[in-house]
């Protein structure tokens, strides 16, 4: 068992990296305009993060799965390293960066290293997601933009009212954002160990039974958690202050925005419901919150009349996601041949 | 739906409307008790110069209690500095007012019968500029696509009072029957008294249009 949790300790700390990456996204600007205070926001967000990946987090990791099925616990464990140690790296930078494209280079190197075929079809779909959720995000921004506009511009409330509704607001999409984050991108976290997982069956007071995926993912929402905890503060005042300058309004539109994709890309029930009226669904993906939030950015900037975005800074970010996913590749490729060869672990 | 908001964000929007009212009334009050003081209405304006002093107080008291609702109870993070901004430069504008109406009770400045309706016309444009001003506050805080439309009449009625302050001033200069220079020194520096409150009103409703391009969506 022991052995067992220290191979997890790779998603655990994958885990704890997304944590300390992504409260930001969803609690910068309530943090960073005092709306919030970083506390609230953390305990917030640790909370529903977990709630998401235990009750939601099944559907975007199956398709990670998809593309790669990992039954050797060390594999997994390497797999989940490279794909740790590459956003530890770009965080260290300052680059927010996606956890969803180091999991993916990661895994690729783990059917290279094996010698297995790389289902193409599984990753264009999750490749093709990467395009389709800043676009939609972009176009939900765009609208929400403009119905909220609408009635500013009408209301005779006053700013101290609108400021309260603008304080829970913030507060309740960033609770919805947490949620969503935890369903869509537990999958990154957890998604390699779901063959190799050590967990058993808990029965708890013959009440509720947790299968072991969802104790894994319980486990991974965890160390999410205390990512938010622990690590978030210098990634939320990047977020906050530094990259994009929204109000608590724009960033209530925003952070919506973000998280009603993510929720639409992680929701099976959504995706059964469209399934079986016969309409098109959004395939059930991880997806990027920090490639989500630039396609709302430039959303808002449209709906706004002006692109207001720091260039210097959106650069990095666009560097970072064609770095992300080779570094994660080689690191999980090298980091293979040396669990293999020199601590004798099976792989495959 | 009132349940829903906490009761200290009820309190600072009591206060801040109770705070604009208070500078509404300092403006009427202003306009009201020079037009007695041109007209010798002594005790009327003896008692308005009373009533401005305890508008002036209440007014230092509203906004005591906003500064100290606003930064304790964290109200309106955002912002919180333009609103302090603009309590802060309409309450010079309360003090001018008292300013000017102290003035004329201890210097008595004895304003000729021809220079009367300058003076008048001059203290109703600079009461007007308050009042234009006073709705253009109001409605940064709850309507606010009018604002512009209430600075445009500020930066007019302080035009107006400009061009009507130095015609004055030309007229007291050239007038005849003033014998002394200190005298017509002492009659320009009253109209230099009572146009301040319109310019330091422009000077806020300049803040003003800032902060509504900053609260812009």
């Amino acid at each position: 068992m022991i052995t067992s949790l220290v191979f997890l300790s790779s998603g655990i700390f994958l885990g704890w990296s997304l944590g300390a990456n992504h409260a930001g996204i969803f609690w910068g600007t309530a943090v960073g305009t005092k709306m919030v205070r970083f506390k609230t926001a953390a305990i917030l967000c640790s909370i529903f993060v977990v709630l998401g990946a235990v009750i939601g987090g099944s559907g975007a990791s199956a398709t990670l799965n998809k593309l790669g099925t990992i039954e050797h616990l060390a594999a997994a464990f390497t797999v989940a390293l490279a794909a740790a140690l590459t956003t530890y790296f770009m965080s260290r930078a300052g680059i927010p960066i996606s956890t969803s494209q180091a999991i993916i280079g990661s895994i690729i190197g783990w059917n290279v290293y094996s010698h297995l075929i790389t289902d193409y079809v599984v990753l264009v779909k999750i490749a093709s997601t990467w395009v389709i959720s800043p676009i939609l995000t972009g176009i939900t921004t765009y609208i929400l933009f403009k119905i909220v506009q609408y009635f500013f511009n009408r209301t005779k409330m006053h700013m101290v009212q609108i400021d309260n509704f603008t304080r829970y607001g913030l507060i309740l999409v960033g609770i919805f954002g947490s949620y969503a984050l935890g369903a869509n991108n537990i999958g990154n976290v957890m998604g390699v160990f779901v063959y190799s997982n050590p967990f058993m069956e808990l029965n708890l007071f013959n009440i509720i039974t947790l299968d072991p995926t969802k104790i894994l993912f319980f486990v991974g929402g965890m160390a999410i958690a205390i990512g938010v905890a622990t690590y978030s503060k210098k990634v939320i005042s990047t977020i906050g202050n530094n990259l994009y300058k929204f109000s608590p309004i724009t960033a209530l539109i925003v952070v919506l925005s973000v998280s009603l994709t993510m929720f639409l890309f992680a929701s099976s029930s959504i995706h059964d419901f469209l399934v079986s009226n016969g309409l098109p669904a959004f395939p059930l993906v991880p997806i990027s919150a920090s490639q989500a939030i630039i396609g709302s950015v430039i959303g808002l900037g449209l709906a706004r009349k002006n692109v207001d975005v720091n260039f210097t800074q959106l650069r990095k970010i666009l560097l970072g996601w064609v770095i992300t996913p080779i570094f994660a590749f080689l690191i999980s490729y090298i980091s293979l041949y040396f669990i293999e060869n020199v601590f004798l672990q099976i792989v495959n | 739906m009132s349940s829903f908001f906490s009761s200290k964000s009820k309190d600072l929007q009591n206060l801040i409307n109770k705070y604009i009212d208070v500078v509404e009334r300092c403006a009427l009050v202003f306009e009201e008790g020079v037009r007695c003081y041109i007209n010798w209405k002594e005790e009327r304006f003896a008692n308005y110069y009373k009533d401005m002093t305890s508008l002036e107080n209440e007014a230092d008291e509203h906004r005591h209690d906003i500064k100290f609702k606003l930064y304790s109870y964290m109200l309106i993070p955002e912002s919180r500095g333009d609103v302090l901004g603009i309590i802060e430069t309409l309450d010079d504008v309360v003090d001018v007012c008292k300013k000017v109406m102290e003035q004329l009770s201890i210097e008595q400045p004895d304003i000729p019968e021809n220079l009367r309706p300058g003076y008048l016309e001059l203290s109703e444009l600079s009461s007007k500029t308050i009042l234009e001003l006073v709705k253009a506050t109001r409605a940064f805080f709850t309507e606010i696509k009018l604002v512009e439309n209430y600075i445009n009449k500020v930066h007019f009625y302080e035009h107006e009072a400009d061009k009507l302050e130095e015609s004055l001033k030309r007229k007291i200069f050239e007038h005849r029957d003033i014998a002394y220079l200190s005298v017509k020194m002492h009659l320009r520096y009253f109209v230099e008294k009572i146009v301040l409150p319109s310019d330091m009103a422009e000077s806020v409703a300049e803040r003003l249009s800032v902060y509504v391009i900053k609260r812009r969506l």
